[in-house]
């Protein structure tokens, strides 16, 4: 068949386009599966037995009263465990549920199984665990002191004897942060009725799910398949194991689908957190500003277990000094074991807490020499062509340092002179705050990051496109957290395919090879690298096979002629599989040097805020931003990366954390681990900067945890500037300005 | 398990006793259901009781919603009925739910304290009519007994002509306060001062009152001798939301700026 | 025991045998999963449901004292091929991401304007304080809103 009836206007919502989601429908309608609204005929309800104690030698465990209760199935603990023990993202170092000794408060040590949620709440609590409490080690320094660490990194560049005439020196600390998803922890687990199983869980990355459920059941790689599923957020709450491998267990065990479903106060023990972090940090510059060198100490507390406490060290590592450049550099960290709350990845990754850090000591610098700080951050600016001051890495892909920081000082302030509404003010609602008690501050900060894994990791992930009767289906198993990844796969889809009608179909772990972790920014990147090859490819592969110039949603053309139409090629069921790899890193050597990083991106923040300094009272007005993204493939979900970001950036900098006494979290509810609300939201306006040559498709960079990093020192340098406060711990309490 | 729904009083009233659990809004109740603490075995659901909900002049029936106070009531009472959670638990709850659970930082308090309101507490056989000060017996802690129902608040005939409210917490919507605090004043002076979160239950700053009320027309000084009195009386703690210090600095400086708006 | 309601217009009925939340009973029990539990506390508003007429978090109404309710959810609002103009309006702005707090945010909007059609900026903000989203920063939310408010529609 031929036509001349062809189309010819250009392929809409492609990349740089910012078409609505896919998803967006069933969301706002409520329709939207979720991990929480799974169902299977016969399903038992789950729920865990957790430690009351930060530290217990475990006397006796048992489950008889459990066991008693009418409608309960299965209670078990650690002796239940066929296979390997323990799980762990990096090390497999913490007990599926705990056996001897309990580390942290909220440990698992058994898990139960009933008809209802609320039988096995009922019966999980009436499991007697006989423990013997031992003190707990909640002091990061003095784990430090004892040894007590997962890794330590020793950084030493240049000339070590290197001195400048103008020195700042300082201490900071973070609080622990939490990433608290909306979503809880949730997940039904299917037995195959073969003694395989199917797990629908709440994960960031469904592979790694899946080995950890396979080496603990003692099972066959083919007998365990995990399956992406509706997620109410992430953040990095999600990349390690907590309820999948209980899930699996004790579905096996009663041969019935068994789900569970973390309330909220479960939820924040059920997940790592945001390492808390102690920084000691020494600035030296010449007389005009110029780094000589940067000393810094870095203790991040990862906890009871290991987590990816590794690499978030390595991360505040490498990045201790920023986006700046500096010859002389010695950094020494130590990420460390305690009895505290296990802590992990959560957006922005180690690049965060020494971003607070080295913001306020850039600064004190810049106050010091009675320099401008925009500008003298402008005068150390790290460029393409530069080496990272730490490892020494020659940065070759595009870093537009100067561009982010010369954007920010051109974008226009707000008058200072519009009166807000009284809710506006400080205080909000509680009407504390008069326009007269208030002073405005204003404060910059810029924030560097890599993107994607780092020190040689094998960092790939795997798509396919397929032709079928619909149009071109993307196949991946990278999980969509909310980020949008199902919309930028379809438009990187349609760019490179010449196809309107994509969609994007998340298949579980048996179809498809990984498409590693949606974290460290790298989902659009290495995700959408390995689609827009496979699309690339595949269209190639269709023009040359049926000897074409062009291929559409009608078919493959030569001119104006239909060469094949689309049914003819669904029938020969085409497809394309391509597993893509970013630039090979290494891991660093005994320095602490070498070609650690596979890209990286900046990203500044101006913050306006309003402070009642008698009362501590702040609010934040506005948030400017300059980001450096490479290509905007979606400039809408870009701005919603940005401004939720920044959101999260702000709660770190003024209200979030999770209050820990020896080992206990005293705050794990929404009413007392506050969240902002639409009241205490910034105006935002983002500038992005946009420059060709990095490897993401279409030059284009991730942009989940940029805006993250350096919100919230611009947050706090505004409020010192208001209050005339040192403030060198977030979250910054109203007793910090206050008193 | 056991629910009733009555729709008058006396019915309630036949339904109360030892364990069994008063529902208003459930703004509270159902946070302790929900987190396990609290599995009750009879309940008393008071939404469908008409007369809880009269609001006649001085007398607030205990079902009226802090979203009606927020509109309708007294200007302290209404800016702390806007605070008072977030919308949907302003729909739900009551004030008389607020008194029954007797957090001490239940943001409607403040007001009933500085006005001197009593709470009308009734039973089958007898109406008590309660001062605030002999109804807050300590932290979640009341006169109630298990046979009585709070059936209103009632105000005094005449308010203070200037009041105002605040609260500090360190979200701006939908928080627990640090501080909340009423402060009222009559044009001949009379001041009065109250507090909550930083004591077991509200409480008045009394020496603070004595000492601003023989002021007619407070001086800077008189002003920061009154936020060191306040701030001297108030009985907080330290504990995850905030700090002792911090709390009696807050208590001093916002009942300070509320008298200045009664000044104002 | 028993208990009679209206939910979304239908009549229903469920047996009800504790003290749990409507919540629970619209999720697990009516077949409603639309309302979501994020807090179990009434600090999120992700649960929004309208009761008799007034906005609320339905985690924080006991199921059994919803007898003879009438209970709207965000399964009762739009339709795929009808949205609300509030869920067109959020649609176009792009203000879901994970859209767990979305649902929750969609009720408490609708209710906003069936009292006041052209809400200010400040008015929709104070309304919608009791529903935390955690991945859009409000921006996009209150961008919606004020343009439905403003009438300027797709």
């Amino acid at each position: 068949m031929t036509t001349t009836a062809r189309r010819t206007s250009a392929l809409a919502e492609g990349i740089g386009e910012s078409p609505l989601r896919p998803d967006g429908i069933p969301k706002l309608l409520g329709d939207f599966e979720y991990a929480q609204d799974l169902r299977a005929d016969g399903m038992l309800w789950a729920a865990t037995v957790r430690s009351p104690y930060a530290r217990a030698r475990i006397l006796s465990i048992d489950l008889a009263p459990a066991l008693g209760v009418g409608g309960v199935h299965a209670a078990l603990t650690s002796d239940d465990v066929p296979g390997r023990a323990t799980f762990g993202l990096e090390h497999p170092d913490q007990p599926v549920l705990a056996g001897e000794e309990v580390r942290y408060w909220g440990e698992p040590v058994a898990v139960v199984a009933a008809e209802d949620a609320r039988t096995a709440i009922r019966a999980a609590g009436l499991v007697e665990v006989g423990y013997e409490p031992l003190p707990p080690l909640a002091d990061p320094e003095e784990a430090d002191a004892s040894d007590s660490v997962f890794r330590r990194l020793r950084i030493r560049r240049g000339d070590q004897a290197a001195k400048g005439p103008v020195v700042v020196e300082g201490y900071y600390e973070v609080g622990m942060q939490d990433q608290a998803p909306l979503g809880t922890e949730a997940g039904l687990a299917v037995p195959d009725g073969q003694g395989g199983v199917d797990l629908y869980a709440t994960s960031q990355f469904v592979h790694v799910d899946q080995e950890q459920v396979v080496a603990s059941l003692g099972l066959r790689p083919d007998q365990v398949r995990s399956h992406p599923t509706g997620i109410g957020g992430a953040f990095g709450a999600r990349e390690d194991v907590n309820l999948h491998i209980h899930l699996c267990l004790l579905a096996l065990h009663t041969g019935r689908p068994v789900k569970m479903v973390y309330r909220r106060g479960e939820s924040f023990t059920g997940h790592v957190h945001r390492h808390p972090a102690r920084l000691w940090y020494r600035h030296e510059a010449d007389h005009d500003g110029r780094l000589v060198r940067v000393a810094a100490r870095v203790v991040i507390d990862g906890g009871a277990y290991a987590s990816t406490t590794a690499a978030v060290l390595a991360n505040a590592c490498y990045f201790a000094v920023g986006p700046y450049r500096c010859d002389s550099v010695a950094v020494d960290g130590a990420g460390t074991r305690t009895n505290n709350p296990p802590c992990g990845a959560m957006r922005g990754f180690g690049a965060v807490q020494v971003c607070f850090a080295y913001e306020a000591q850039m600064d004190r610098l810049a106050a010091e020499l009675g320099i401008d700080p925009l500008e003298l951050r402008r005068r150390n600016a790290l460029e393409t062509g530069d080496r990272l001051a730490t490892t020494g890495q020659l940065i070759e892909t595009p870093l537009p340092t100067r561009e982010v920081i010369d954007s920010l000082s051109a974008m226009p302030l707000p008058d200072i002179g519009e009166e807000p509404d009284d809710f506006a003010l400080p205080g909000g609602s509680g009407l504390t705050t008069e326009p007269r008690h208030v002073r405005r501050g204003v404060g910059y900060a810029i924030g560097i990051k890599n993107l994607a894994f780092s020190e040689g990791f094998d960092d790939f992930a795997q798509a396919r496109v397929r032709i079928t009767a619909d149009g071109a289906v993307v196949e991946t198993a990278a999980v969509e957290v909310g980020q949008g990844l199902v919309t930028v796969l379809a438009q990187i889809t349609r760019s490179a395919l010449g196809v309107a009608s994509v969609e994007v179909t998340h298949v579980d772990t048996s179809r498809i090879d990984s498409a590693g972790s949606t974290s460290a920014s790298r989902q659009t990147q290495v995700s959408g690298g390995a689609t827009l090859e496979a699309a690339s490819r595949l269209r190639t592969r269709l023009l040359e096979h049926y000897r074409g110039d062009d291929l559409d949603d009608d078919g493959v053309w030569m001119g104006d002629v239909l060469v094949v139409p689309w049914s003819e090629m669904v029938e020969e069921g085409w497809e394309e599989t391509v597993t893509f790899r970013h630039p090979p890193t290494t891991g660093p050597d005994e320095n602490g040097q070498g070609v650690v990083h596979a890209d990286f991106a900046v990203a500044g923040h101006r913050a306006v805020v309003d402070v009642d300094a008698e009362l501590g009272l702040v609010k934040v007005v506005r948030v400017d931003t300059a980001q450096d993204v490479g290509l905007a493939l979606n400039p809408a979900s870009v701005r919603g990366q940005i401004e939720g970001g920044i959101m999260q950036g702000v709660g770190l900098a003024i209200m979030e954390e999770l209050v820990i006494a020896d080992g206990v979290i005293r705050n794990p509810t929404f009413t007392d681990y506050l969240l902002p609300t639409i009241l205490d939201a910034p105006e935002v306006e983002a500038l992005l900067i946009e420059r060709e040559g990095s490897w993401g498709p279409f030059g284009a960079k991730g942009v989940g945890e940029p805006p993250t990093i350096s919100s919230t020192p611009a947050v706090v340098a505004a409020i010192r500037a208001a209050s005339g406060k040192d403030l060198a711990r977030v979250p910054v309490r109203p007793q910090d300005i206050a008193l | 398990m056991q629910v009733y729904h009555p729709t008058s009083v006396d019915e309630a009233l036949a339904r109360l006793g030892e364990g069994v659990v008063p529902l208003s809004g459930g703004t509270d109740v159902m946070v302790e259901v929900n987190s396990g603490h609290l599995d009750p075995d009879r309940v008393v659901g008071l939404r469908r009781v008409g007369e809880l909900k009269e609001w006649d002049g001085m007398r607030i029936g205990a079902g009226v919603t802090w979203r009606r106070i927020e509109r309708e009531g007294p200007k302290a009472l209404a800016e702390a009925a806007r605070t008072v959670g977030s919308p949907q638990i302003r729909n739900a709850g009551t004030i008389g739910g607020n008194l029954g659970t007797a957090s001490p930082a239940g943001d409607g308090h403040p007001f009933l304290a500085a006005v001197d309101a009593t709470i009308e507490l009734v039973s089958s056989d007898a109406v008590r009519t309660l001062p605030w000060k002999d109804f807050f017996l300590g932290v979640k802690k009341t006169a109630r007994r298990d046979d009585e129902l709070i059936a209103a608040v009632r105000l005094p005939e005449t308010l203070p002509s200037r009041q105002a409210f605040g609260k500090i917490g360190v979200r701006n919507a939908m928080v627990i306060a640090m501080v909340n605090c009423v402060v009222t004043r009559e044009d001949d002076g009379v001041t009065t001062v109250a507090l909550g979160s930083v004591a077991p239950t509200p409480m008045r700053a009394t020496r603070a009152e004595t000492m601003i009320s023989s002021v007619r027309a407070p001086s800077e000084t008189d002003l920061a001798e009154f936020q060191r009195l306040v701030a001297e009386e108030v009985r907080p703690i330290t504990d995850h939301r905030s700090t002792e210090d911090y709390r009696r600095h807050g208590a001093g400086v916002l009942a300070r700026r509320l008298l200045e708006r009664c000044l104002g | 025991m028993i208990i009679g309601l209206i939910v979304n217009g239908e009549r229903v009925t469920a047996n009800v045998s504790h003290a749990g939340s409507l919540l629970d009973l619209l999720r697990d029990d009516l077949g409603l999963p639309g309302s979501k539990n994020a807090c179990e506390q009434g600090e999120c508003g992700s649960c929004s449901v309208i009761l008799d007429g007034d906005l609320v978090c339905s985690c924080l109404v006991m199921a059994v004292d919803a007898e003879g309710s009438t209970v709207v959810t965000v399964e009762g609002i739009g339709e795929a091929d009808s949205l609300h103009p509030v869920q067109e309006a959020m649609h176009r702005a792009g203000a879901v991401q994970c859209g767990f707090c979305t649902p929750g945010f969609v009720v408490a909007a609708v209710d906003l304007f069936a009292g006041n059609p052209a809400p200010s900026a400040n008015e929709i903000k104070e309304a919608l304080a009791g529903n935390i989203c955690r991945c859009t920063g409000y921006g996009a939310i209150v961008r919606a809103l004020e343009n439905l408010s403003h009438g300027v529609g797709p």
